[in-house]
């Protein structure tokens, strides 16, 4: 078993015990914010596919995040106060059935996020930056000022939404539940990155000439990648809000696209395991270090310095080295 | 003589006041080598970008296996068969040369949209890389990732890949470039025996090797053709001593 595995395990069954002993503990806090970590964790791993897999630097990520966050209110909100969503041309009811917004969420986000990668994609290095920021702010202040669905104040779900059997009020069941979603999550992406697809769209990271060159097209590749990026962090995004049973603005800030870039390079860029502990470790400092001052970020920012300048890799390429070229 | 596999035809490119490309007309015919020489700044690498597809001509058209591909991108036209070395190499560095390969096999058969399966256990794609590898001579570094070999093996490792895509003409900027004595005495070999699977056009500083390999030469000069023909009409020709090959070595 190489190192990186046995890492990645270790890290799943901290998760899990984790949250299995505060639950044998009565801690219930403690289940809540390893609830955090794990939605977390499957944002980033949304985002590491574009940034470490495809090397695009998005600074919009939010945008998913909120748009799954807002799936999740929107329909949670209309459910909850009986009135249908739309009467024409069709009928559409709220729902509070979790497998429905999950699935309401992957694809609203996914149709965003292929809009808005069709049209950023068209740009490199800093201007694509720059762009899914810019997308970023637009859905922000659509957010703020859309009353319909509670603007600046957000929208407050009073009852978590269901899942077939489960009570999803009790943490732990709730915890059960996003940690099985982290796992499908990881699977997916494990196998992603070993495909055929991701064969072709490393190579597109690394030299665009040379996949052309091969008969491939850069940008199908590219705008796939952050299609299927920016469905994963929308469903992340559905999760976030049930887990706070709140939903606004704050969900599409260019702080909460900078909060899943440090899961990512915290743990390590272009690394399937790397958000799982970058959020962990992100979840772990401001618990620890948002205890000793409400100023916490200027310490969670000079541990970024540290692991940028003198950790290539992040918390994976110091405790594993370089990857191993799969074979 | 039949078709040529690859034609250009008046092509012309400018850069402003720079005339790069003024009305190339070129042929190449299936079993030959045709080399491209010319000084720098002659405008080769242009002409290679515009047959390749990185460049738009100005004017002029690129006929390639009896088809007018010029409105095509360069993925368009390597599936169609164009397979091209690069002056500066140009791999997936990050990658092994297996991995290299197998992104040449993949891509000829276009089956890159598949998310779920293993490529690296994909048998086909497998064979046809390996055999690739083994063709140039680069079967024992299968292993090592591209930004780890020399500058040599990155050569051979482009012209592998550019194997894989079963192309039907061979475009190779200076495949010779840097590659040391023994080095371009294999290289030479090697695309003196693959002229008989594809043509190729060839860009080549190395003179003895365009006159050991070349079947015809044209010689470009402030991006025109000033002369084309076979190497012993080449070294002979006035104008090509003049311009190019300077005349004190002529003697």
């Amino acid at each position: 078993m190489t190192r990186e595995t046995l890492l990645n395990l270790a890290l799943l069954a901290l998760l899990l015990l984790i949250p299995l002993a505060a639950w044998a503990l009565d801690e219930p806090f403690l289940i809540t914010l390893t609830t955090r970590a794990v939605i977390f964790a499957i944002a980033g791993i949304g985002l590491n596919l574009a940034l470490g897999f495809g090397g695009l630097v998005s600074l919009g990520h939010a945008v998913f995040f909120g748009i799954g966050g807002y799936t999740m209110g929107i329909l949670a909100s209309h459910a909850q106060s009986y009135t249908p969503l739309a009467e024409w041309p069709l009928l559409i009811e709220g729902t509070n059935s979790m497998p429905v917004i999950w699935i309401a969420a992957i694809l609203f986000s996914a149709l965003a996020a292929l809009a808005i990668g069709a049209l950023s994609l068209r740009t490199t290095g800093v201007y694509f930056i720059m762009i899914t920021l810019a997308f970023g702010q637009m859905f922000y202040f659509f957010a703020i000022s859309w009353p319909a669905y509670g603007g600046e104040d957000g929208l407050s779900i009073y009852v978590r939404n269901r899942f077939a059997g489960l009570n999803m009020m009790d943490p732990i069941q709730f915890f059960a539940i996003c940690y099985a979603l982290l796992l499908a999550t990881l699977f997916l992406m494990s196998r992603l990155v070993r495909s055929p697809f991701g064969l072709a769209l490393g190579a597109a990271r690394q030299n665009t000439d040379r996949v052309q060159a091969v008969g491939q097209m850069p940008y199908r590749l590219f705008l796939t990648a952050f299609t299927i990026s920016g469905a994963i962090t929308g469903l992340a995004g559905a999760l976030f809000a049930d887990l706070n049973r709140f939903v606004s603005p704050t969900m599409f800030s260019w702080q909460t696209s900078g909060e899943i870039m440090v899961f990512v390079i915290l743990g390590g860029v272009g690394r399937v395991y790397g958000p799982v502990a970058g959020a962990a470790l992100f979840i772990l400092l401001e618990h620890l270090l948002g205890g000793l001052s409400d100023y916490w970020h200027i310490y969670l920012g000079a541990i970024l310095l540290g692991v940028v300048l003198f950790g290539r890799g992040g918390l994976y390429g110091m405790l594993t080295g370089r990857q191993v070229a799969h074979d | 003589m039949t078709d040529p596999v690859l034609e250009t035809r008046n092509l012309c490119k400018a850069f402003g006041a720079l005339e790069a490309s003024k009305d190339v007309s070129l042929t190449l015919h299936s079993g030959e080598i045709h080399a491209l020489i010319g000084p720098n700044g002659a405008g080769k690498s242009t002409l290679i970008q515009q047959i390749a597809g990185g460049l738009r001509p100005d004017s002029g058209a690129v006929i390639f296996d009896g088809q007018d591909v010029t409105a095509l991108n360069t993925a368009a036209r390597a599936r169609r068969g164009i397979g091209r070395t690069f002056q500066i190499s140009s791999l997936a560095t990050d990658y092994t040369v297996l991995q290299n390969v197998m992104l040449g096999a993949l891509g000829r058969r276009g089956n890159i949209w598949r998310f779920l399966r293993s490529v690296m256990a994909d048998t086909t794609l497998l064979a046809e890389a390996e055999q690739a590898l083994e063709q140039v001579g680069l079967a024992d570094s299968r292993a090592v990732r591209a930004s780890e070999l020399s500058h040599g093996q990155r050569r051979q490792l482009e012209v592998a890949v550019a194997l894989t895509l079963k192309p039907k003409a061979f475009l190779m900027d200076e495949p010779m470039a840097g590659l040391g004595i023994e080095g371009s005495a294999r290289m030479l070999s090697f695309l003196d025996a693959l002229r008989h699977q594809a043509p190729i056009l060839l860009i080549e500083h190395d003179m003895d090797a365009v006159f050991a390999l070349a079947d015809r030469i044209s010689v470009l000069a402030y991006g025109q053709v000033i002369a084309s023909g076979s190497v012993s009409e080449i070294r002979a020709d006035p104008i090509v001593r003049a311009a190019y090959l300077g005349d004190e070595d002529a003697a």
